[in-house]
Order: C-alpha cells, then sequence, then structure tokens
C-alpha cells in the first residue's frame, strides 16, 4: 500500500460497532469488566483508550515501526522516552537540538545523573569521539532546527548498534512521508505531532515509534506509569489532521521551493538554510535518506533592522512558534524556539540575531511571495 | 487573494487579544453586557457565535458574497432559505436533484402551499417554460447529483433576472475553489458542509452565501428565527477542513480522471459519467465556468449483479452515503442517495439499478484502483 492510501487507512479507521468512519471519541476514564478472572483490553483510559490506539496504530505503521505510542506533547514524548535511560547513563546529542530538548537534557535529566554530550552531528567522528564506555542513547534531528543541518542517518546508526547504544531520532521536520529514520537502521523515532503530523496549529501532542518489542516495552512501561499520555479528542484531531498529511506536505514543499529560490534573488538576504539547494553542505546525504527537503527553512538576512521589519511587517505569515501547520508561521530562533539556550552557546552555533526561520504553509506562493516583498519594502 | 490563501487564513485574525492561530470554540450560550442597552456584538449564540461567525465570515470570502450563515446540516440550510418564500409560491427545480432536497420539497414543504416544478435545468428553454407567473426562484444544483450535469449559470441568471426570480445554487460538488456561482450571477450558493468543505466524513453541517446585503439581511432574520444552526464545535470543525479545501480538491480531482479514465476501459462498464472526460456534453461549459471538474464520478455496469459485488467486495472503498470525504466512498443512488425520488422519475433520469456513484478520495491512485480491479473480479461470471 503506498503512502497517500496508508494515511487514509492505517489503525482502526472504521468502528467495528456501528461502521462509523472513524474511531469515535472515547471521553471516558473507564471502561466496565465483564468478568472477574479476565479483565478485558480496556480497563483504564491511561493504560489504553480506542481513540488513542487508533491513532498509535496508525502512526506505528506510517513510520514501518510494530509499536508507536501517543503524548501529551512532544516534549511529553521526549521526556518519557528519555526516562528508559538510568542515572550514570550518557547520552550524545546533536549541539543545535530543539530548545525545549537542551533544556530538559541540561536542567532536569542531568538533575537525575544522566548525563549529555553536545557535538556537531554533520560529523559522524564527532559522534564516534564522544562516545564514552557509559554512552547508551545518542540523540539526532536531522535535518536540525533551526540550521537546517543534516546528519548522516545510516551511518550514525551502524556505529550505534555495533556499541549497543540506542538512537533515537526527533523527525518532527521531515514526517514519515518524508524520512523513516528506522528504515535507516535508528531505533526510536521520536515526533512532536504537534507541527506537520496534525498540520492544523491546532493540537499539542507527541509521538514515540519503535520497531522492536522489547524497547517497545520499556517505552508502554514508562507512558502507563509516568502517564504523560494523549487525550481522546487530541488523538482524535490528530487522526483527522495525519489524513492530509501527503497532500499538505506535497503543497508546503512545493511553495518552499517557490519561496526559497525567490529569496535568493533578494538582496537584503545573506544566506539560506534549505536542503533542498544544491549548494547546501548536506544536500548529498539528505539526499539519500530522505524522500524531500521538506518545508521548513531559515535564512539571514543583512541587518537587524530588516529582520525586525520582515517579522513585524508580514501580515500572512504568523509571527509565531510553532510550525508545520496549514498556515506559513515566520519565527525568530533567538529569542524563541532556542531562548533557552544560553546566548554565547547561541551565538558559538550560529544563531544570529538575524535568522529567520520559514515554516510554509498551504497560502499560495504568489500571495507569500508578495507578502515578504511587502514586509521588506 | 487566491481561493487557497482564502481558506488558510479563516479565523486567523480573530483573537486579538492571545494572537492564537487558531479560532476559539466558545461553547457558550450567552455573552455578558458591557452595560445597559449595550452588547459586544455577541448576546445569545443563536444569534451570533463568535466561532460560527468566522465559519460565516470565511465561507462569505470564499464566495464573494456579503455574507454567510452556517446551519446545523445541509438540509436545515435549505429548510432556513426556503422560509424566504411563502404559501402560493413556486420553484423550478434542477431533475436530478438530490434525494433528501427532493423530500424537503414534495414531502414536507409541499404540505405548506410551495410548489415545484422539475426541470432538467441545462435546458434553459425547459426552464424558460416553467415559470409560471407564482415562480419565486430557480433551485439548481451546480453539478447535479448523481448524473454530474452542469448547468449554463451565466445564461440562468440572465433569464431569473428577466422574471424577477432568485437563482439559487446548491455547490456541493463543486465548492467556491471550482466554482464561484454567485460571480456568475446566483443570488444565493448553498452547501452541504459535510462534504468537500468539511472533508473529512466527520461533521454535518450547511452552509449560505448572499451576494446582496438585503437579501443577506432576510436569510439572517430565518437563521435566527428558526434557529437551526451549527454549534460551536462543528463551526470549528468545518473551518479545520477548509483550510485543506484546495490540496484535497486538488488530490481528489487527478484520482478521479484517472479511475473515470480507467473504468471506461473496463469491459464490464456500460457507461461512465464525469465531466472531465471529452465525451461529456457539458466539459466544455465547465471549462469556461470553473476552475475543474469535481471528484464524482457514476458508472453503471453491465449487470445488476455486479453491483453488488461491487459494493461489498472493495476494502478500501467503503460502501457509504455521503461525499466529498478523504476517504473513497461508493454508493448506490437508486437504493440510497435518491430512494425518494419517484421511481418513474429516475428511471428517465437514467438513475437505474445498475448505476453507482463514487465518491473519490485523496489515496493514492494504484491502490484504489487495485481496489476496484480485485472487486470486479471477485467472480468470473
Amino acid at each position: 500500500m503506498k503512502f497517500a492510501t496508508k494515511l487514509i487507512h492505517s489503525g482502526q479507521t472504521i468502528d467495528p460497532r456501528t461502521g462509523a468512519l472513524g474511531m469515535p471519541i472515547y471521553q471516558t476514564s473507564t471502561f466496565r469488566q465483564q468478568s472477574l478472572d479476565n479483565f478485558g483490553k480496556y480497563d483504564y483510559a491511561r493504560s489504553d483508550n480506542p481513540s488513542r490506539e487508533a491513532l498509535e496504530e496508525a502512526v506505528a505503521a506510517l513510520e514501518g515501526g510494530n509499536r508507536g505510542f501517543a503524548f501529551a506533547s512532544g516534549m511529553a514524548a521526549i521526556s518519557s522516552t528519555l526516562l528508559i535511560f538510568s542515572p550514570g547513563d550518557h547520552l550524545v546529542v546533536c549541539d543545535d537540538v530543539y530548545g525545549g530538548a537542551y533544556r530538559v537534557l541540561t536542567q532536569i535529566f542531568s538533575r537525575l545523573g544522566i548525563q549529555s554530550t553536545f557535538v556537531d552531528a554533520t560529523s559522524v567522528e564527532a559522534i564516534e569521539a564522544a562516545i564514552r564506555p557509559e554512552t547508551k542513547g545518542i540523540y539526532l534531528e536531522t535535518p536540525s532546527n533551526p540550521l537546517i543541518k543534516v546528519t548522516d542517518l545510516r551511518a550514525v546508526a551502524a556505529i550505534a548498534r555495533q556499541r549497543g547504544i540506542i538512537t533515537m531520532v526527533d523527525n518532527t521536520f521531515m514526517t514519515p512521508y518524508l524520512q523513516r529514520p528506522l528504515e535507516l537502521g535508528c531505533d526510536i523515532v521520536l515526533y512532536s505531532g504537534t507541527k506537520f503530523l496534525n498540520g492544523h496549529s491546532d493540537v499539542i501532542c507527541g509521538f514515540a515509534i519503535v520497531n522492536d518489542t522489547d524497547l517497545g516495552n520499556r517505552i508502554r512501561f514508562i507512558q502507563n506509569g509516568f502517564g504523560a499520555i494523549l487525550g481522546p479528542q487530541d488523538s482524535f484531531l490528530t487522526m483527522r489532521g495525519l489524513k492530509t498529511l501527503k497532500i499538505r506536505m506535497d503543497q508546503s514543499q512545493q511553495n518552499t521551493i517557490k519561496i526559497v529560490e525567490w529569496l535568493k534573488q533578494q538582496k537584503q538576504v545573506t544566506k539560506i538554510h534549505y536542503p533542498g539547494l544544491p549548494e547546501h553542505p548536506g544536500y548529498e546525504i539528505h539526499k539519500a535518506q530522505a524522500d524531500g527537503p521538506g518545508a521548513v527553512f531559515s535564512f539571514e538576512l543583512d541587518t537587524f533592522e530588516n529582520t525586525k521589519k520582515l517579522l513585524e511587517g508580514s501580515k500572512l505569515s504568523a509571527f509565531a512558534v510553532s510550525l508545520g501547520g496549514v498556515e506559513s508561521i515566520i519565527s525568530y530562533p533567538a529569542k524563541m524556539s532556542h531562548a533557552a539556550v544560553p546566548k554565547e552557546e547561541r551565538e558559538r552555533k550560529g544563531i544570529k540575531d538575524t535568522l529567520v526561520r520559514l515554516s510554509v504553509g498551504l497560502e499560495d506562493s504568489d500571495d507569500m511571495i508578495a507578502d515578504i516583498a511587502q514586509a521588506l519594502k | 487573494m487566491k481561493i487557497s490563501t482564502q481558506a488558510v487564513q479563516i479565523g486567523l485574525e480573530w483573537d486579538t487579544r492571545t494572537g492564537a492561530l487558531s479560532v476559539p470554540i466558545y461553547q457558550v450560550a450567552t455573552f455578558r453586557h458591557p452595560g445597559l442597552g449595550q452588547s459586544t456584538g455577541f448576546d445569545y449564540s443563536r444569534s451570533a457565535n463568535p466561532t460560527r461567525q468566522s465559519l460565516e465570515d470565511g465561507i462569505a470570502r470564499l464566495d464573494g458574497a456579503a455574507r454567510g450563515f452556517a446551519y446545523a446540516s445541509g438540509m436545515a440550510a435549505i429548510t432556513s432559505l426556503m422560509l424566504l418564500f411563502k404559501s402560493g409560491d413556486h420553484l423550478v427545480v434542477t431533475e436530478d436533484l438530490y434525494g433528501g432536497t427532493c423530500r424537503l420539497f414534495d414531502k414536507i414543504l409541499n404540505q405548506y402551499g410551495l410548489t415545484f416544478t422539475y426541470v432538467d435545468t441545462t435546458d434553459l428553454q425547459a426552464v424558460q417554460d416553467a415559470i409560471t407567473k407564482n415562480t419565486k426562484a430557480v433551485f439548481m444544483e451546480t453539478l447535479t447529483n448523481p448524473l454530474l450535469k452542469f448547468a449554463d449559470i451565466p445564461a440562468l441568471s440572465v433569464l431569473c433576472k428577466a422574471h424577477n426570480l432568485l437563482l439559487i445554487a446548491d455547490n456541493t460538488f463543486l465548492t467556491p475553489y471550482l466554482l464561484r456561482p454567485l460571480d456568475l450571477g446566483a443570488d444565493i450558493a448553498v452547501y452541504s458542509a459535510s462534504k468537500y468543505l468539511s472533508g473529512h466524513n466527520d461533521t454535518i453541517a450547511g452552509l449560505i452565501t448572499a451576494k446582496d446585503p438585503q437579501l443577506a439581511e432576510e436569510v439572517y432574520y430565518k437563521q435566527n428565527g428558526a434557529g437551526a444552526i451549527l454549534g460551536p464545535q462543528d463551526s470549528w470543525l468545518v473551518i479545520r477542513g477548509m483550510k485543506t479545501l484546495g490540496v484535497r480538491l486538488d488530490r481528489q480531482q487527478e484520482n478521479a480522471l484517472k479511475i473515470a479514465l480507467w473504468l471506461q476501459k473496463q469491459p464490464r462498464v456500460r457507461k461512465v459519467y464525469y465531466p472531465g472526460l471529452d465525451e461529456h456534453t457539458d466539459k466544455e461549459l465547465m471549462e469556461r465556468d470553473c476552475r475543474g471538474f469535481g471528484a464524482m464520478v457514476a458508472f453503471e455496469v453491465d449487470q445488476h449483479s455486479l453491483v453488488e459485488q461491487l459494493l461489498l467486495k472493495t476494502r478500501l472503498i467503503s460502501f457509504a452515503e455521503s461525499l466529498g470525504g478523504v476517504e473513497t466512498l461508493m454508493t448506490f443512488p437508486e437504493g440510497q442517495t435518491h430512494a425518494d425520488i419517484p421511481p418513474d422519475v429516475r428511471a428517465r433520469l437514467g438513475i437505474n439499478n445498475v448505476l453507482l456513484r463514487l465518491s473519490i478520495g485523496i489515496e493514492d491512485i494504484d491502490d484504489l484502483i487495485e481496489d476496484l480491479s480485485q472487486a470486479f473480479e471477485g467472480d468470473s461470471k
């Protein structure tokens, strides 16, 4: 079955009792039991809820995994997954990791005895060099946020596998439509489902997906024990959003390519970070592991004044946090997604005060370009 | 601004207090007044609700209308609209009308003294001949159901204006993305938003747009008076659905044409109805007026026994009523959507016991064709 069809027909898409197209929203906390000896499949909705389960089965199928887990947010998915590690364990993490992940790693998990080393993950050698005897996990984002740096997932996964290290990939920017890390040898795929998967800027949710039964059981234990689950309404909405993932992504990506081409010709734009450009340093690697460059990119302007003008003057692109919605969203990494990263650390990483990130939506690309042009004027 | 951009923009500007990108769901019945004789613009949710209003403003913009109105269902929209007329009034109506509208007209509204004459609205002369001194409106479907005929709206508009009639266009099958009836001279557009506009087979809703502000005021009066409004949750879901209207329809149409062409090649298919096919009589007219041919395909098979086989053996394609969603659905008009049309009328229209209707979704085309293919092969008779 091809991807577009899988989106419509993966998981439980028809209510077995009534034939309704779509699982009902089971807004319930508990389930009546028939027998003292054998509890039914469902007993308490934190453990299992049919609305959530339909979504979890769908995302697992899309990813080519055997188990998916839905969480209350992307950070809940990341934090719950990191709880499979123990005090004394060490992680190697890509250095321009999302600010929220940086914050939990350096301020929460560090207190629990899990230490992280941040490395430039465009270099497989740098990752390898950071591995210690107690390293249990490698945590990656590719393309990264906001500098759109690319990591060779096959190469890192091969190194990790040899040493029994778990590779985790936050695949939020790509979605399973464009990149499936499990197929490249990685062990856990993480998502902020809030972004492209749900795609309408109206739900907060997260996922973890695996293709290994033992690893699945470990995450399941944490999901149920910690309980940072996704509610039934939001599960339904995300399932609904997922149906149009491919056509949204196709359109957004097509629009992105046009906007990037146009920006290249603007004198105020000094640099564009987008893996669809042949001059991008990760172009070849990205092409080998993903089916498209995606719909998020960042670019640098010549002056701070122009940066401010663009951010405040965009009418169509909402100046806001988040990305991956039907609406275009323009954001300012230095003060938004990466505000949790200290200033000197941020500047060392290249997240300058003139860097702008654009997540391209479904508006007509002509309207988008006209909007950016008027804001820059 | 183009339609797909406008659709994405719906509700975006509403919540200036918080800047939220999505209009809030105002699950509220009433609103506190700032002072005696003062209103925030919202008093009671039947009259106006901010979530519903975002949807209503959105569809109005998409249709180029003075105002938009949201109802509890497509039928609630049409029923509320019919309250514009009074006992003794007469309407000329498209003959292969949706069964539910037909039932409303012939079995409910006729009891209140409204009369209806059914004609082929693609035949201008037939429409003209049906006009009487009591005629007040022409009610048409822009793309008819299930046989996908397309009428000349500008010509009908000229005729209606000459006789001082309202031209009402049910634009459910095309949506503003493909056709804007008000631009072509219709006075009112009607939608079952349960179909393409919401687009996910998960909401029941109706919408109306009116071109003229004074006519819109009358429509509002009936909406508020009869109160068949759309609730805030469903209003919000329709807005959400409309944001992907363009990308969904692009894909649905592309799939529909491919399926129509594939069906034409099947030995057991006698006839295929799809306006994007060269042999369809209204193709040229649609090319003039529309941005596409929609995503509904009807076809006749050689034997009734094959109807049941196809309906039950398809796996991806569900045997279900309704249409316009992301999932492909197949239905049997004679027994389902058009069961309320008298048998002799059905026979004359070509709605027979070998006719099937497909509402094409956004699945991958190869999978859809494979599914149909295995269903056709189901028996080797």
